[in-house]
């Protein structure tokens, strides 16, 4: 580690990204004291924690790594309820909260009287944000936390630490070193170079708009453009409306493509000039839910080349035409 | 006469002899006096190895006398022990056996236990002081019920050694169950032989069992992995 300096705002998820040997997990490990900085200061609230007994500092700050590393002795409603029995709870109150935790990660209550080697790998990560989560800490410190586990869940326990992080505002060190994970759960990231120097910290939008330097460029990899229009809005994308036909129509029409609509206002298929007899795929976006790569995915994944947008229930509100997207794009490149 | 009739022969003979059923000699006195030196030994050597182990294995530092007792266990003859102890403390007390004895139960419970703290996942450990838990309460709270099955096999493994060498300790004089095999021995009483090595086999077995039961009884289901996976 060397002159490393950063803040982590209160309510916000930061993290820290770099190769394997930039200080990453070192610089996280600082925080709770597991390892003690020889130099400079880290301060929580203000407080210097060099200050603060571990033990004590520890008991405050949530803590979840990448092995989940649960008590294999114990159920998992009391791997839960650790720091409350730490900080003297007693049983039955410690117990209850163990389980209110065990819903809010989304485990099945059943599992609460299991042992960790009953559960899943993925189960057992949930266990281990709820044992962080279980004494209620401001603070919380995430190791690589979903490295271990296949992709799919990997989505899934991310997902789930949005929506958590939506409801409980915690401020959220994390590490990895997954540039994807990065920019889909970071407020803010950290980008470190090896030997713990800092090269960029910046919301993941200006990380991939403007990349510091050449390591950063390479560190984010390839399709950064792409990548970039995740944090573009479809809000305001020109929609057209006179491209829908009901199903059953046979008439001509001056438009190559026309999309057929089904009784409830959802789309069928796309119905071509060419060749009216068949439907073609269509792809669908929400627009200001979705992002313009959902919106330019859809386009890609229809032979009109056209995006169609739906509102939550899959009823068809609009087209966005190439000409749209090309426009929209055009927007955010300009910034 | 096969040999098998002139076993179960003197076996009836032994354990169908009501004299050998009371008095300072009977069944009942000779076992309960096995047990006691046994357990005696088996104690004291787990009162000293078991916070030794667990010191060393918990804060790495002594690790030297591990490997050090470790190799000791396996160049020290027992028989020959004892007979040092007995000839440089004379027989006039249950000491000079006992102590022998507790020096050869040691080894296989301080490596054990070492092992088993050492042998820990180092996440787990990692886990337990970032919940803040202090060193004692990670040794006491964590390591010892993860390492507790290799701690228990320690102590069983030296126990097996401590009951068998029990039976020999009768040769310097000894009470014990060895006594029916050593004096049987020298008297040409073969029932006695028989019968007594009889006893001491249902013995060694009777402790096996009872280490069983208790490895059950205290090593947690999450542990030993004796229930479904899901």
């Amino acid at each position: 580690m060397d002159d490393l300096s950063f803040e982590a705002p209160t309510g916000e998820i930061t993290v820290l990204v770099g190769p394997s040997g930039c200080g990453k997990t070192t610089s996280l490990r600082m925080i709770n004291r597991m390892i003690d900085a020889s130099e400079g200061r880290i301060l929580l609230d203000g407080v210097p924690v060099q200050g603060i007994d571990p033990p004590t500092l520890r008991r405050g700050i949530g803590y979840v790594i990448q092995q989940a590393g649960l008590f294999p002795h114990r159920k998992i409603v009391d791997n839960v309820a650790t720091v409350p029995y730490l900080l003297g709870w007693d049983r039955k109150k410690a117990r209850t909260r163990a389980m209110e935790l065990l819903e809010r990660v989304g485990l099945d209550p059943a599992l609460a009287g299991r042992y960790p080697f009953q559960l899943s790998g993925g189960q057992q990560q949930r266990v281990g944000v709820a044992r962080a989560l279980a004494a209620d800490p401001p603070v919380l410190l995430m190791d690589e936390p979903f490295s271990a586990v296949d992709p799919i869940v990997r989505t899934s326990l991310q997902d789930e630490l949005l929506r958590l992080q939506s409801e409980l505002n915690k401020t959220i060190v994390f590490v990895t070193h997954d540039i994807d994970e990065a920019i889909k759960l970071g407020d803010r990231v950290a980008v470190l170079r090896v030997g713990g120097r800092l090269a960029q910290l910046a919301e993941p939008k200006t990380l991939l708009a403007e990349p510091a330097d050449d390591f950063v460029r390479e560190f984010l990899g390839h399709d950064r453009g792409i990548r970039r229009l995740q944090f573009v809005s479809t809000a305001g994308l020109r929609l057209r409306t006179d491209l829908t036909a009901p199903e059953g129509f046979s008439g001509d029409s001056p438009e190559p493509w026309l999309l057929v609509v089904d009784g409830e206002g959802r789309p069928v298929g796309w119905r071509s000039a060419a060749r009216p007899g068949e439907l073609e795929p269509y792809g669908t976006f929400v627009p200001g839910r979705d992002s313009m790569r959902a919106a330019l995915d859809a386009a890609l994944l229809s032979p009109s080349g056209c995006s169609v947008a739906v509102d939550e229930q899959g009823r068809v509100v609009g087209v966005a035409t190439r000409n749209a997207l090309d426009l929209a794009l055009a927007e955010a490149a300009d910034g | 006469m096969s040999w098998v009739e002139a076993f179960l022969n003197w076996l009836v003979q032994f354990f169908g002899d009501p004299a050998n059923w009371t008095g300072p000699d009977g069944i009942p006195t000779r076992l309960l006096e096995h047990l006691q030196f046994s357990a005696l030994a088996l104690v004291l050597a787990a009162l000293v190895a078991v916070p030794l182990g667990l010191a060393i294995g918990h804060t790495g530092r002594g690790e030297v006398l591990v490997v050090v007792t470790a190799n000791l266990a396996r160049a020290l003859p027992t028989l020959g022990l004892l007979v040092m102890f007995v000839l440089l403390l004379g027989a006039s007390s249950i000491w000079p056996v006992i102590i022998p004895l507790v020096l050869l139960a040691i080894p296989p419970i301080l490596v054990n236990t070492y092992e088993g703290i050492r042998g820990v996942d180092p996440d787990l450990r990692d886990a337990a002081y970032g919940m803040g838990l202090r060193g004692g309460q990670v040794l006491g709270r964590v390591l010892v019920p993860v390492a507790l099955p290799l701690i228990l096999l320690g102590c069983r493994l030296s126990a097996i050694q401590v009951v068998a060498t029990t039976t020999v300790a009768a040769y310097t004089g000894l009470g014990g169950l060895g006594r029916y095999v050593i004096d049987g021995f020298a008297t040409q009483d073969y029932a006695s032989v028989v019968g007594g090595s009889v006893l001491i086999v249902l013995f060694a077995l009777f402790v096996q069992f009872g280490f069983a039961l208790a490895q059950r009884v205290t090593v947690s289901p999450g542990v030993s992995r004796r229930l479904k996976v899901r």
